[in-house]
């Protein structure tokens, strides 16, 4: 390929607030896990919508459950999405959600079910479910400049091809899409540790580098506060170190691969934090797979790249995921599950950069429509991040 | 035909990048950072994607990978031997 980035655009649905998204779905989504039941009968009545069901938002409290309703009005707010339905056990909560969605001036209405129970809740949702379906259907893709995609990275199950090959080709995508105003992401703070002087030297300034280290030492604190081991088999995985991944410092230089040789660490976000502006921006987050895809898509990221090695099938319901894989066993056993071959990198068979370039295409493709892997395949995880217990 | 890959010739180890590596092979390695080939004979089966020695380490010593430290050294390696959990730790945590 090697396109000239600086004019390359891309087709998309522009949504109210201004930004783009790249696919076009209605979301039903539930405050709570009581909501579940109604949201996903909404779904099954009502074609071309899709509910989010979840575990999570009953008697959170705090900095916990400041992150839950930032989680899910970000979800809502998220430009894939056309329109969404909230329905929660009670009006209060799930008006605070509809209202932080509305913001964006997108189709939004939520229903509490106490009062009215599921019936009559599935049904007066599905009415209007309907009415945002058959809306949505007629919005159609427009051209953007490349500049306004929001690309996020995070890696999984990987091993060490993924550092040798499949990181350092997201790396080499990063550093093409920086300099033309792209808006990065990357994160997994825990899986930073041995490589944290090597991030820190590529933050913006000495603002984003203090930081950037208050989170990572945030984080290094609860892992000592919590450990009972080495964390081996947890970080690194037992799939990381059957895949040949001894310890956490080889990992986390693996994985650091990711932010390329150029692009510099423009700013730091807390979990499922929106950017205000281009550049990269490392969000503290768990390196859990489904955890941070599910927080980068909350912070409005539109394609996602995601690196493995020894296979990780994850997708998510919104935010269509991209597999790449250096690992030749696992793009053969597991062929279904990858977007992007780069085996060929180890086998001195295609450059870095021919690599980044395969990966770009695969990128473009995606933001114009084609279904990832994990989409066609059904991959939806919809995972919320935890803090503590709940009260 | 490259059989193992290191990032940077300071490094102390390699990774094992095609399947069925066995005892007694003669390996071909590609040193990615200066673009060199090596050859190392494998001391011991090694699966693909695990690390083979390329210097001979000591208990107490530091593993080199990328350059740079990812842990120390548990129970003796010599070169050519699988390098992994059961002779290296992590050094956090």
């Amino acid at each position: 390929m090697s396109q000239d980035l600086s004019t390359a655009t891309f087709s998309g649905y522009r949504r109210e607030n201004g930004r783009v998204g790249v696919r076009n779905h209605v979301i039903i989504l539930p405050v709570d896990d009581l909501s579940n039941a109604a949201c996903e009968a909404v779904a099954n009545n009502i074609s071309g919508t899709m509910a989010l069901p979840h575990p999570y938002g009953r008697l959170q409290f705090g900095e916990d459950l400041e992150l839950h309703f930032r989680t899910l009005i970000g979800t809502g707010s998220n430009p894939n999405v056309a329109a969404v339905v909230v329905i929660g056990i009670e009006n209060g909560w799930t008006q605070k959600i509809v209202d932080g969605i509305a913001a964006t001036g997108k189709p939004v209405t939520g229903f509490g079910i106490e009062q009215h129970g599921d019936h009559e809740t599935i049904m007066e949702a599905s009415k209007v479910a309907k009415e945002y379906a058959q809306w949505a259907s007629e919005l159609t893709r427009e051209e953007a400049p490349m500049g306004e995609l929001w690309v996020s990275t995070k890696c999984g199950e990987s091993d060490t091809t993924s550092g040798c090959g499949s990181n350092p080709t997201v790396g080499n995508a990063f550093d093409k899409l920086y300099p033309h105003g792209a808006t990065l992401l990357f994160g997994e703070t825990s899986e930073i540790t041995g490589g944290e002087h090597l991030v820190a030297e590529r933050c913006r300034n000495d603002e984003v580098r203090e930081r950037f280290m208050f989170m990572f030492n945030r984080y290094q604190d609860l892992i000592e506060r919590f450990k009972t081991s080495d964390l081996s088999d947890s970080q690194p995985t037992k799939g990381n170190i059957e895949g040949g991944l001894t310890t956490i410092e080889e990992k986390a230089l693996g994985n650091i691969q990711k932010i390329g040789r150029e692009c510099m660490v423009d700013g730091v976000l807390d979990k499922a934090e929106a950017p205000t502006g281009p550049g990269l921006w490392f969000m503290d987050s768990s390196s859990a797979a489904a955890e941070m895809v599910t927080l980068a898509a909350a912070a409005g990221y539109v394609v996602h790249f995601f690196p493995t090695g020894q296979g990780n099938i994850i997708g998510n319901p919104i935010l269509p995921v991209i597999k790449l894989c250096a690992n030749p066993r696992t793009v053969r056993t597991m062929s279904e599950h990858v977007d992007v071959d780069v085996s060929g990198l180890l086998r001195k068979e295609m450059t870095p950069s021919e690599a980044g370039d395969k990966l770009l295409e695969s990128m473009f493709r995606t933001a114009n429509g084609r279904l990832t892997a994990a989409e066609a395949l059904g991959h939806r995880e919809f995972v919320l991040t935890r803090l503590y217990e709940s009260a | 035909m490259i059989d193992f890959v290191v990032h940077d010739e300071g490094d102390s180890v390699g990774v094992v990048v095609v399947e069925g590596v066995k005892a007694g092979e003669e390996l071909t390695g590609w040193v990615m950072d200066q673009d060199i080939d090596i050859k190392f004979k494998a001391a011991n089966d090694i699966p693909i994607g695990h690390k083979l020695a390329i210097k001979p380490m000591n208990e107490g010593d530091t593993v080199i990978k990328y350059g740079t430290d990812i842990g120390k050294v548990v129970a003796d390696i010599g070169t050519g031997e699988h390098a992994h959990v059961h002779n290296i730790k992590t050094k956090r945590w």
